[in-house]
């Protein structure tokens, strides 16, 4: 009996000795296995701002434009005049459908003008007053000055209320008024919204992150804004053998192109190259016209002859500027005439047509009297300003420098010899760095929505430091429009695109991607489950005999 | 494109001063040949080359233009500074000793050979965006060249253009002889041609009968040449060669004729009106040595002989301009001058790192006549590591061609050769004198079978390891969980059993 108490006891301590040990096995593998596992099997993932990120979709854009009013003598009231200096600020939300609030604020330093101010706006014209003002002033970009003149000034035609200059500054004729302030506030404000910002170029810029609507596409038509831009002019000779071309694109692009481009350099660099392209035919077959015995496109027809032009124009293989092409088409004999027609079936003037955000075609018809003289081929001399002129003018179209709303009652200059006015590239600029603003916030937040749904994907600390950079450009950016620096603003938008897009499309972000879980678990089965099953039936067996035991006392009772 | 709209408004924004100079003389120019040798084993060898020379110096304009010269190749010049780019694509292998000397040879696959200017601080980066260029431009994978397929050879492929200074580290060679080469590539190849493949000698190049044929090599050299006689400044030269080899004993039922169109299926319809000289050669020397006689129909208005590649050959010479051909006689004054290999050998080795760089062994052996040299190395066959394995793994690994430059001393001397004036064929290797011509010649990529592993292994491994790792663990868990207990003997066993069963049948009592 003692002995086979002995032996109970023995027994006892060894079933207390076996669930120790089992309980040890599964704190160890708990404490240190699973860490360990999980420890050697993460994936690396540097922390990001995902809540700044997140912050930057309610950003509040508030451009502020810097507008001086210089007051002449005589263009308001004197007890007006005894006011003066001081500033009025004018703000309103521009109603886009977009998440960003964006708030115009044209910030009015009011003066009086100075004595040379008032020389050069004593005099004959305004253009002349304009060239003396040039002279004095250097201005910011995105500024502009409004001269105040007096009512009764001969600077002006007489029903002309106010004159828009190629530069920065723009006159307004006073008023002798007891509320003169506002009434010429109120004239100061059309006219800085027709040389700044408006809904529409807003509207342009934004176009691709706004809701369809139906004037989108008419909105999409300037190209996105990139920091380079590559343009290609193209001759189009299908007819060698009739047609011996020649162009001086040189000399053209000395005269013409360059200039423009000289100016607009402040938005992005610019590349130029020509080729010449020989047996390059349009895709469709122009239509006979036995009237005027001249062939046509019609205008549903245009978007079918680029593309087998495309493929031998051949992509630009050194660079990955956006490329935009300008083909000068020669027609070959048999097919000239060839006139582009419109919506109505009226030839268009210009014999040209744009593609949005690829470029312009225009058809060059060789003068029917060259092919009486001689024998083929024909010499054809381009006329190269005939030329230049419209692909400028689409030039223009492509980069979004529309023509502007101008109030009733305004003078509009002609433009400076660059083809381009200094307010327009303000304005341009205004445009781009929102557009930027906008592309470099998507970009961030689907990048950050991606990295947050796959938890595979490894983030580096070089990527995570790309972002940390997009974001605080893209603050710096908006900081800057706020108080009115337009080109460091538009400097740390770009900054703000290149390091989000470079983030974004980092190639070891895919490195890990492709590890589906069946396959890990493929390779994890093996191991864990023979380990994981003795463990979790012995913890499952402890568990049941220690409810038995904690049972039996409360039957005793 | 999905819209295009007519532009109605046009913005007046221009009058500048009008000065139209007429154009000056075209600074471009384009030749065109084709030259169609029978071969002695009874194929057709045509081999196409069009030279589009320019006279421009690429490196210095900011704005360039371009007319004949392709506009893609050109941009390439000047951004990455080359001095000379050689590029082929060859889909079978020129076989000697059947066909005799080729005019240029090119290894099977793709075979890139660079030369940088001098200004060119990284060259590898160069190099390395150069080839990924090009892989877009001409559809191929020359993006898979990496520093471990290239090399710098010392002494081979010296610049065959107008060159100061040799400094080796701007050369980069690379094959690819894995390369399949087919109609992607040779569209590409045919839209840098001026006339594209509308008039001229490009009409023949339909790529279905091109790619049914014995050899296919397409190339495409680019190199810095004298513009005038005096050498004062450069043009480059861009040559596109074509070299196909029609089996025309097979196509022609037994017979040897052969006809353009039979060959190409095109016949040649119209000159290239920019081409400034397009002319067919045809090869009829056998018609003078051998007594079979050798019909050309029509006939030839000119011939030309010459010695090619060490013997004399007599070509019929058909101009496709109809116009007198424009006279180019401008004396070409040759500067490069080919270095005498030095008489004793040379021998230039450089052994290999392990996914780094291949080996490179150039040895300069001046052979007797009539003599066999055998050159063997010796390797051992290495597993790789399984992500290095390419997905057909069984179909071997390709080790580069060899190559075979040598100076041959001539049978016949040939007078000193008038660069500009002589037919291109007769002008791709600058040569020093007419005792001897350069030929370069490849031997045929090597197949080497490597061991491969099975290549779920990995899996196995794992599933393996886990096994007895798992059982280990298994039996230890058991040891130091169970408990024991001591049991009681149990009385009796199977024999009391039984005895008890017999007993109880009996009528006994139990034990």
């Amino acid at each position: 009996m003692a002995a086979s108490a002995a032996a109970a006891a023995a027994t006892d301590l060894e079933v207390v000795r076996g669930k120790r040990a089992a309980l040890f096995f599964a704190a160890v593998a708990i404490v240190l296995g699973l860490p360990l596992w999980w420890k050697t099997t993460e994936t690396y993932r540097a922390p990001l701002p995902y809540s700044q990120i997140s912050g930057l979709n309610a950003l509040q854009l508030r451009l502020m434009v810097p507008v001086t009013v210089v007051f002449a003598r005589e263009s308001v009231p004197l007890d007006d005049q005894e006011k003066l200096p001081f500033t009025v600020v004018h703000e309103r939300e521009i109603p886009l459908k977009y998440k960003m609030k964006i708030k115009c604020r044209f910030q009015k330093a009011y003066r009086r003008a100075l004595d040379h101010e008032e020389e050069a706006l004593s005099l004959g014209s305004v253009q002349e007053a304009e060239a003396m003002l040039a002279e004095q002033n250097e201005q910011a970009e995105g500024s502009m000055i409004v001269y105040v003149i007096s009512e009764h000034s001969s600077l002006l035609p007489q029903d002309m209320m106010s004159y828009i200059g190629p530069g920065r500054t723009a006159v307004v004729r006073g008023i002798m008024h007891r509320e003169a302030f506002n009434i010429i506030g109120h004239r100061i404000i059309q006219v800085a919204q027709a040389m700044s910002l408006t809904e529409d170029v807003l509207a342009a810029a934004l176009a691709d992150h706004l809701p369809e609507d139906k004037w989108s596409s008419d909105k999409r038509r300037p190209l996105k804004s990139s920091l380079g831009y590559e343009i290609t002019f193209s001759l189009l000779n299908p007819d060698p053998k009739s047609h011996d071309v020649h162009w001086d694109i040189e000399g053209a692009v000395r005269r013409y192109v360059q200039p423009f481009l000289n100016v607009l350099s402040a938005a992005g660099n610019f590349s130029v190259d020509s080729q010449i392209l020989y047996y390059a035919m349009l895709g469709v077959n122009p239509r006979f016209d036995p009237v005027s015995s001249s062939y046509y496109l019609a205008m549903n027809n245009l978007p079918h002859v680029i593309n087998p032009v495309e493929s031998r124009l051949g992509s630009s293989a050194t660079s990955l500027y956006p490329v935009l092409n300008f083909l000068l088409y020669v027609p070959e004999l048999a097919h000239s005439p060839l006139y582009i027609q419109d919506k109505d079936g009226a030839p268009v003037a210009t014999n040209a047509f744009h593609s949005p955000r690829w470029g312009g075609i225009m058809v060059y018809n060789v003068d029917p009297k060259a092919y009486n003289s001689s024998e083929l081929p024909v010499r054809v001399e381009v006329d190269m300003v005939r030329v230049m002129e419209v692909f400028l003018s689409q030039l223009r179209l492509l980069f979004g420098i529309s023509q502007p709303q101008v109030p009733p009652k305004c003078l509009l200059s002609g433009p400076k010899s660059e083809g381009l006015m200094t307010w327009e590239l303000d304005r341009l600029l205004w445009a781009r760095s929102v557009e930027n603003l906008a592309t470099a916030t998507t970009t961030l937040t689907s990048l950050a929505q991606l990295l947050g749904k796959i938890s595979n994907i490894v983030i580096k600390d070089d990527v995570a430091s790309e972002v940390y950079k997009a974001v605080s450009a893209v603050q710096k950016a908006a900081e800057e429009l706020a108080s009115g620096h337009l080109s460091s603003a538009f400097v740390a938008s770009q900054e703000a695109v290149t390091s989000s897009e470079r983030a974004f499309f980092d190639p070891s972000l895919l490195h890990l991607l492709y590890f589906p879980d069946d396959q890990k678990f493929a390779i994890y089965i093996p191991l864990f489950l023979p380990m994981a099953v003795p463990i979790l039936l012995s913890l499952v067996k402890i568990f049941l005999e220690a409810r038995k035991s904690w049972k039996k006392p409360e039957k005793i009772d | 494109m999905a819209a295009a709209v007519p532009l109605g408004l046009l913005v007046l924004l221009l009058l500048g001063p009008v000065d139209w100079g007429h154009a000056e003389p075209p600074r471009d120019s384009l030749r065109e040949e084709l030259v169609i040798t029978p071969l002695p084993s009874g194929d057709v060898a045509a081999t196409f080359q069009f030279r589009t020379r320019w006279d421009s110096e690429l490196q210095r304009e900011g704005v360039s233009h371009y007319r004949l010269f392709p506009k893609a190749l050109g941009q390439l010049i000047s951004k990455y500074s080359l001095r000379e780019l050689h590029l082929s694509f060859t889909q079978g292998f020129w076989r000697t000793r059947y066909w005799g000397p080729p005019f240029l040879q090119a290894p099977s696959g793709a075979e890139l050979w660079v030369w940088f200017q001098d200004t060119v601080t990284d060259v590898d980066k160069s190099w390395k965006e150069l080839s990924n260029v090009l892989s877009g431009i001409f559809c191929a994978s020359l993006n898979f060249i990496d520093s471990t397929n290239t090399v710098t050879p010392t002494a081979s492929f010296k610049p065959l253009g107008l060159a100061n200074d040799t400094d080796h580290y701007f050369l980069r060679y690379a094959v690819l002889p894995r390369e399949v080469v087919c109609t992607e590539n040779l569209t590409p190849w045919k839209k840098l041609l001026p006339c594209s493949s509308k008039a001229g000698l490009s009409v023949l190049l339909k790529a279905d009968r091109l790619f049914h044929t014995s050899y296919h090599s397409q190339a495409v050299h680019i190199r810095p040449v004298c513009r005038n006689a005096r050498c004062t400044s450069i043009s480059w030269e861009l040559r596109q060669t074509l070299s196909v080899v029609f089996d025309a004993f097979i196509t022609g039922q037994g017979k040897k004729d052969w006809s353009l169109f039979r060959m190409f299926s095109r016949t040649l319809t119209e000159p290239c009106p920019l081409a400034s000289e397009s002319r067919v050669y045809v090869d009829i020397t056998s018609c003078n040595q051998d007594n079979e006689t050798l019909e050309v129909n029509p006939p030839p208005t000119t011939t030309y002989q010459d010695i090619i590649l060490g013997t004399q050959k007599t070509y019929a010479v058909y101009d496709l301009l109809d116009t007198a051909l424009i006279n180019n006689s401008r004396n070409f004054n040759l500067q490069l001058k080919w270095k005498r290999p030095p008489e004793n050998g040379y021998i230039h080795y450089e052994p290999a790192q392990d996914r780094r760089q291949p080996h490179l062994l150039e040895m300069l052996i001046q052979l007797p006549a009539n003599s066999v040299t055998k050159v063997s190395i010796q390797f051992e066959r290495a597993l790789l590591k399984w992500t290095e394995y390419t997905p057909d793994p069984n179909h071997g690994f390709y080790v580069s061609p060899s190559v075979l430059s040598a100076l041959v001393p001539s049978v016949v001397a040939a007078k000193p050769v008038d660069w500009e004036g002589s037919p291109l064929f007769n002008t791709l290797f600058p040569v020093s004198d007419g005792s001897s011509y350069f030929l370069r010649l490849y031997t045929e990529p090597l197949l080497v079978n490597l061991p491969t592993p099975d290549f779920s292994m990995p899996y196995n491994v794992i599933c393996l390891t886990c096994t007895v790792v798992a059982v280990c663990y298994g039996s230890f868990y058991n040891l130091l969980t169970r408990t024991f207990h001591i049991e009681e003997p149990r009385t009796g066993g199977l024999a009391k059993r039984l005895a008890n069963l017999i007993r109880r049948a009996r009528g006994v009592p139990p034990l």
